[in-house]
């Protein structure tokens, strides 16, 4: 009898949450089902059976814990940006600079990682420091200039970017480049400072498989976001100046301060998706390693609606989108930049159904 | 290495970011900002490319490149106009969808025409776009600062209730404003895809951000904005220039951080159109 109550209870509290998301997050999966139409719409176009394209996704993400555990993999980097993205979104800030902020970050994690010989316990989290920082500082100087100047963040972000890239290439290829090597990258980190992965110490999942700590630091990520933003006061700062700068500065918050700590903040953790390629996959800094994670990240942040949780969701998405895109470029021939070009329309449709919908209220 | 030998490389810098400055002006005049400068310039190159392939001439090209760039514009324009979607948002996945269609439909072609030049004496010949962008510049402050049509394009972009009391509307003019910079935008990426004679992935570089930076720069006015644009193509010039043996990477940042400085120093002196990326409620 008391089962019965507990299991009924639990099967509508399950039931309203479901609709409770299904009415708040309609233009999100609106654009998803979309963007999959769109996808085998173009296959069809392409004279290719659409179906094949949509199994391979299925199989080539969840067929098994080593395609799964490659598809957390492919999203880790993307949580970070995601989440990087979105703590700028909730202050009204908007970092596209994350591409830098990651590539100078993953740069100040690797030379921590060559030239300090610590015990890992040490080593680990002296290496996160220090990209953490690179990212941030890279992340607070647009931030500063808008705080005092008033320059556009957006802009700035993306000249950041271009240093950052072109400082990094000018580092790897003359300075770091590890000797007698034609590729642009740096040597290995020392083995302390590589994060284990894992595959060692979980069952089922292959040896082999890419999936490390850092998805368990991504994870984290989330879970400390999601309380920073709404049970701190700082979170609470934030939210305020990105909703109502006025309401702010009246209650004796100031803006600039908030705007300069949250572009600082947002960089530190772009920062972590470029300590994930370098102390849990490569163990070295590559040359434009990255895939445009940084504008992923974009997509990401708003397809999670600037919620962690939400971002958490859309980078699995999107993961699963870069780990296919390669079995669909190998098995049907179809070139990746269609999930790009995808995802420029994903978000098109994005905010457009989404100011629709707040218009239509 | 003098000065003057600088000239021919900052004309051809200059060129597409001219072209791209003054869409940007027509849009953000219009109350659209328009950070999708950048894939409209890059889908003008691709079009440029694809259709003188195609068609086998160099016109071909600049009517696909034009066409490509007015239909990205026209997504922009439906987005934030008619919808009122977020513009930077909008501008940003445009230049994602830019690349991503440029990825997913890379053209194989080895080398295509470029369009025809004329020759300068001592300088040198250039594409005819580069004689153009003085006119058009011209062209577009009579447009905007001397004409009704102007002004009322203006108004669009200082307030969102200014030409409903006249019953005009605004969503039109905006509409003029966003297709006139996709079709400016594409053209300068023509002229960059023309002046290699060929298209790589991302090979704009960011110069639609930085042609932003040159409307500011300009106080969104033609004529200053052009001055912007030379400043910024100069300092590009230099990457070409191989200076005092500064590697070219040093080179290379010189733009990028030319613009953040001149956005620091000028943003609070500048005024942007009153109503920039407001929609009425």
């Amino acid at each position: 009898m008391n089962i019965r109550i507990t299991l009924n209870k639990l099967l509508i509290y399950t039931f309203v949450q479901s609709r409770k998301l299904l009415k708040n997050c309609y233009p999100q999966l609106l654009a998803i089902c979309g963007f999959f139409l769109l996808c085998g719409l173009v296959l069809i176009l392409r004279g290719q059976n659409p179906l094949e394209f949509y199994t391979t996704i299925l199989v080539s993400g969840f067929s098994s814990f080593d395609e799964f555990g490659s598809v957390l993999f492919n999203s880790t980097p993307l949580i970070f940006t995601g989440l990087a993205v979105a703590i700028g979104y909730q202050c009204g800030l908007f970092n596209i600079g994350c591409e830098g902020q990651l590539y100078v970050a993953a740069f100040a994690a690797t030379l921590v990682g060559i030239y300090l010989y610590l015990p890992s316990i040490l080593l680990v989290p002296l290496c996160i420091g220090a990209a953490m920082i690179a990212g941030a500082v890279w992340g607070a100087v647009p931030g500063i200039l808008k705080a005092k100047f008033g320059a556009h963040e957006v802009i700035n972000t993306i000249m950041m970017n271009f240093i950052a890239v072109a400082l990094t290439n000018f580092l790897v290829t003359s300075v770091y480049q590890e000797p007698n090597q034609m590729i642009p990258h740096t040597s290995k980190i020392y083995e302390n400072a590589m994060l284990s992965r894992l595959g060692s110490y979980i069952p089922y999942l292959p040896k082999s498989n890419l999936l490390n700590d850092s998805f368990v630091i991504a994870c984290v990520c989330v879970v400390f976001c999601h309380i920073f933003l709404k049970y701190t006061r700082w979170g609470y700062e934030l939210r305020l100046v990105g909703n109502a700068p006025d309401v702010a500065a009246y209650g004796g918050i100031k803006p600039g301060v908030v705007i300069i700590w949250v572009m600082a903040l947002s960089g530190a953790i772009a920062g972590l998706a470029g300590v994930s390629d370098v102390m849990g996959y490569r163990y070295r800094f590559l040359d434009s390693f990255s895939s445009g994670w940084g504008f992923t990240g974009i997509a990401v942040a708003l397809l999670g609606r600037n919620h962690p949780f939400g971002v958490f969701a859309a980078a699995l998405l999107f993961g699963l989108l870069n780990k296919v895109a390669l079995d669909i470029e190998l098995l049907l021939n179809v070139p990746r930049g269609l999930f790009l070009a995808g995802q420029g329309l994903l978000i098109i449709g994005l905010v457009s159904i989404e100011s629709l919908k707040k218009k239509n209220k | 290495m003098t000065i003057i030998d600088l000239i021919p490389s900052t004309i051809r810098m200059t060129t597409p970011l001219g072209y791209a400055a003054l869409g940007g002006i027509y849009s953000e005049r219009s109350g659209v900002i328009n950070i999708a400068l950048e894939g409209l310039m890059l889908i003008g190159a691709y079009g440029y490319v694809v259709g003188t392939h195609a068609t086998g001439s160099a016109w071909g090209g600049l009517s696909v490149g034009i066409g490509l760039g007015i239909l990205f514009a026209l997504l922009h324009a439906v987005a934030t106009i008619t919808f009122h979607a977020e513009q930077i948002v909008t501008g940003v996945a445009i230049n994602i969808l830019a690349i991503g269609v440029t990825d997913y439909l890379t053209p194989a072609y080895e080398r295509v025409q470029g369009l025809p030049e004329w020759k300068l004496p001592v300088i040198g010949s250039y594409s005819f776009l580069v004689y153009l962008v003085p006119i058009i510049m011209l062209a577009s402050h009579v447009l905007l600062f001397k004409t009704p049509w102007g002004l009322r394009l203006r108004a669009a972009g200082e307030s969102t209730e200014a030409l409903k009391t006249l019953s005009l509307s605004r969503a039109k003019w905006q509409y003029f404003g966003v297709i006139m910079s996709g079709i400016l935008a594409s053209i300068g990426g023509c002229f960059l895809a023309s002046d290699v004679h060929y298209f790589s992935e991302g090979m704009t570089a960011g110069r639609g951000y930085v042609a932003l930076a040159a409307v500011i720069f300009g106080n969104w006015r033609p004529l200053y904005g052009i001055a912007g644009c030379l400043l910024f193509g100069f300092a590009s010039s230099l990457e070409l220039a191989d200076l005092w043996n500064i590697p070219d990477q040093v080179l290379k940042i010189i733009p990028h951080v030319l613009t953040m400085i001149v956005l620091a120093g000028l943003v609070g002196r500048s005024r942007p159109p009153a109503a920039l990326g407001k929609m009425e409620s």
